[in-house]
């Protein structure tokens, strides 16, 4: 090893302290230490973190005001479903009685699988895109398709079809990243403070796009249980208590219009499906603004029984809407 | 004038853009055909050590030849020209070192440490014939693959850079990362530390440009002996005196410094300096591969997959049986990177020290997403074979589908068996069809009086496919109620229990 070289040894010393330079150095010292002490009072606490929760949020209601003119359930069958979309809205008195030029609306298809159209897992992209379309007929300023999907979102929206059909609509496809999540005061009898996909924030109207489908622990899943999909967080423990969850979120989620898919129906192995001899043509729309009634009426294409759905009963409690959707104005019409 | 200098850096920067573009682009969205495997497949190593492995050269692997071929002309090029880490560390040794005027020169200069690489490739060659990859611990390509894909990327995102829905973790990936800060901050040592005397790669590249033509080459008339020609030089090699063949990378500094013009690319000048071939300590060499080869029946007597079915290894869709795998996986992290639920996790010791950093499923964390077969599909070795989804889900009615393992209730934590509330979320998210979770109705006395009607599940092993969707999803958080093992994963002859499926 080569020796490191040495530097000289210099024998350098500090100057002496005046009396002037004393006073002066303890003076700063000193008012270190004093916003030393002050900082410390400041933040003292008992409380070991900030125990401060954030602000949660409501959700708007998303109804326009009810009217008379026209029926509250309206029922479209046949086989092209464009047609059958604008049918039925135009029954309920047209987009423009919904929506107001420039508006935000927010679509809600049920996007919840990695799985394709004809598998009836998610809502027919048919339906999403006609509902676009409409929309941006009506003077909509942007749409926007949007789900919290329970298979990877990316995957769900590519091959349902939706994605592209609402980019060919002119829609904008809003995946939630776990980011754009805001602490929402559900106002439930379970649900209280939960994560909402922040686009039903920012969303001026909502339009709920479910599909017909059955479920095995609530018996079926349609227009009410479908706002599972605006919510993150621990949501599979809603399953515990399914009943008041799906009434609560119906509570909470009030949208400007519903239109149900039932052009194709998952009769069993739901709500995932994947087998094609568990789906059947139902040929259907069902539109209104009773979520209630809508779900009821749609009953008949799972061979269910609102009796067997108690969900139903506990929304009509809760003022949400009628069970016997025969009491309602509603019409039925066939297109093509 | 435009030098090979310039051409080399602009020729790096390209390459080094081109690499995280395809590991941005490897995902479900961005993968639209692009070759995202390339690097991991052009490696001579990897091509190399899984002929010794398994007998065969994958797919892909016979890409090496593009940078075999040019070496046995040109000699190491790759190292300066192509390889990410090599750039990488020629820039961070560049930064790291700009302040030590006067100490190029020692700091450039050959050095018998540099030896040690040859000794680390024979031992992973000698491995590799035994059957066990290791390679893909420190073939630099891997490597980097592996530490952009577990830990650079999930930091970026993060950090606020908004790659993913949700935020990556892998377990274990800051001892990934902290490998890679350890040889870039190496660089402090001397400049290309990890180049020069760890590499793999380069050891077997070095070797394999005994024979170049057209090498650096120093005329003896005109070399005033100055060694300016060392301020800069990538290799280590020696250009101001007999050139070190295996050493040089081509990085062209040398003729840049050379105030005399005495240094030239191409064939040999009448009055062109003599050459060094490797300089490999032959007894060194021997004692390494002795080592590894002793080593080896130490590696295969510790308790692994392979000597008894371990229950958390649970292999990627398609993948080889455990010796196969183990014959096969680099542990790159391709697959990691690709997975779309970061299932995919690189192992600890659950598959053995010789199973590090190879993907297991852990469900916590993801699950195997029914339709998705992108891991088979960037897998450079084959590993994980490239399987469609026809035979991942098995198309009825003659195709089984591909079983990952099998889901098991733990009834005292399941909250229809044991705490009387409803739940069969796991039911709801079973991918089958028939779905392999199925229910009883029961109703059953509440403590404080009245019925409390519950589905209580249960699994049917015949359909379960263990993709582990249930115990992802399942609401009991820290251990889920319904867990996934490896028994009766389709990849295994013997880790079966049910005697019907064979």
């Amino acid at each position: 090893m080569p020796e490191k070289q040495r530097r000289p040894r210099r024998n350098r010393v500090m100057e002496t302290t005046t009396r002037r330079e004393f006073i002066i150095e303890v003076a700063k010292s000193s008012g270190i230490a004093a916003g030393l002490v002050a900082g410390g009072f400041l933040l003292y606490t008992r409380e070991p973190i900030s125990l401060a929760k954030p602000e949660a949020r409501l959700l708007r209601d998303f109804r326009v005001p009810p009217s008379d003119l026209f029926p509250k359930l309206v029922i479209v069958r046949g086989s092209d479903t464009p047609r059958m979309a604008a049918e039925a809205v135009t029954r309920l008195g047209g987009m423009a009685r919904f929506i107001d030029k420039g508006d935000r609306v927010l679509l809600k298809p049920n996007v919840g699988w990695d799985r394709q159209p004809e598998q009836a897992a998610n809502t027919g992209p048919e339906l999403v895109g006609a509902v676009a379309r409409l929309c941006r007929e009506a003077g909509a300023g942007e749409v926007w398709v949007s789900d919290v999907s329970l298979n990877d979102p990316h995957r769900s929206f590519f091959r349902s079809g939706i994605e592209q059909a609402a980019l060919e609509a002119g829609a904008k496809v809003l995946i939630p990243s776990e980011r754009d999540f805001v602490e929402t005061d559900m106002r439930g009898e379970r649900l209280k403070i939960w994560p909402v996909s922040r686009f039903f924030h920012e969303a001026d109207k909502v339009i709920n796009l479910p599909i017909v489908k059955h479920h095995s622990l609530s018996g079926c899943t349609l227009a009410m249980k479908n706002w599972y999909g605006v919510i993150g967080g621990r949501r599979n423990q809603l399953h515990q208590d399914i009943h008041t969850s799906i009434v609560d979120l119906a509570a909470a989620v009030r949208p400007t219009l519903t239109i149900v898919d039932a052009t194709r129906i998952l009769k069993r192995n739901g709500p995932t499906g994947g087998d094609l001899q568990d789906v059947v043509a139902g040929s259907t729309l069902v539109a209104g603004l009773d979520e209630v009634a809508l779900d009821a009426f749609c009953l008949t294409f799972l061979d269910l029984e609102a009796s067997r759905v108690p969900y139903l009963a506990m929304a009509e409690k809760r003022g949400l809407g009628v069970v016997d959707w025969r009491q309602l104005p509603h019409s039925e019409s066939q297109v093509g | 004038m435009i030098t090979l200098r310039t051409i080399r850096r602009y020729w790096a920067l390209t390459f080094l853009g081109l690499f995280f573009f395809l590991l941005v682009v490897a995902d479900f969205r961005g993968l639209k055909g692009y070759a995202v495997s390339l690097f991991l497949e052009m490696d001579p190593l990897t091509a190399l050590a899984g002929l010794l492995t398994s007998g065969t050269l994958y797919r892909g692997l016979a890409w090496s030849l593009v940078v075999v071929i040019p070496t046995l002309f040109f000699g190491r090029f790759f190292c300066s020209w192509v390889c990410p880490l090599g750039i990488l560390n020629q820039i961070v040794g560049r930064s790291l070192n700009r302040r030590r005027p006067g100490e190029e020169y020692r700091l450039n200069r050959y050095r018998p440490l540099f030896r040690t690489k040859y000794y680390i490739l024979a031992a992973l060659l000698v491995l590799a014939a035994g059957g066990t990859l290791q390679t893909g611990l420190l073939d630099p390509l891997a490597l980097l693959t592996r530490s952009v894909a577990v830990s650079l990327f999930p930091a970026l995102d993060f950090a606020g850079l908004r790659l993913y829905l949700h935020h990556p973790v892998f377990q274990g990936g800051i001892l990934i990362a902290l490998l890679l800060l350890a040889i870039l901050w190496a660089n402090r040592l001397f400049p290309r530390f990890w180049c020069r005397v760890l590499c793999p790669l380069g050891a077997l590249l070095g070797l394999l440009s005994w024979r170049a033509l057209f090498r650096i080459r120093r005329d003896v008339d005109r070399c005033s002996g100055c060694g300016r020609c060392l301020t800069s030089c990538q290799g280590g090699c020696d250009p101001d005196g007999e050139l070190r063949v295996s050493e040089c990378h081509l990085c062209m500094n040398c003729l840049e410094e050379c105030p005399e013009g005495a240094l030239h690319f191409g064939l040999p000048g009448s009055r062109s300096s003599v050459h060094q071939p490797w300089d490999i300590n032959r007894r060194r060499l021997v004692e390494s591969g002795v080592a590894a080869l002793a080593g080896y029946p130490l590696w295969k007597s510790s308790l692994s997959a392979e000597s008894r079915p371990a229950p958390s290894v649970i292999r990627p869709p398609g993948s080889l049986p455990e010796s196969a795998f183990l014959a096969r996986c680099l542990k790159c992290g391709a697959c990691m990177r690709v997975c779309p639920t970061q299932v995919l996790q690189p192992a600890m010791l659950e598959s053995g020290l010789e199973g590090l950093w190879t993907p297991i499923l852990v469900y916590r964390l993801g699950y195997c997403e029914h339709h998705c077969v992108l891991c088979g599909q960037v897998c450079p070795t084959g590993a994980i074979r490239r399987i469609g989804v026809g035979e991942k889900i098995g198309i009825k009615p003659k195709e089984k589908p591909i079983r990952l393992g099998t889901a098991f209730f733990d009834r005292g934590r399941c909250l229809p068996w044991s705490m009387q509330t409803p739940c069969i979320v796991c039911e709801e998210m079973c991918p089958t069809s028939p779905k392999a979770i199925w229910y009883e109705t029961v109703t059953r006395k509440h403590r404080e009086g009245g019925e409390v009607t519950l589905k209580r599940p249960f699994v049917e092993p015949d359909r379960c496919i263990g993709c582990g969707i249930c115990e992802n999803k399942c609401p009991v958080p820290d251990l889920a109620a319904i867990r996934v093992t490896s028994v009766g994963e389709s990849r295994s002859e013997t880790n079966r229990m049910i005697l019907k499926n064979g």
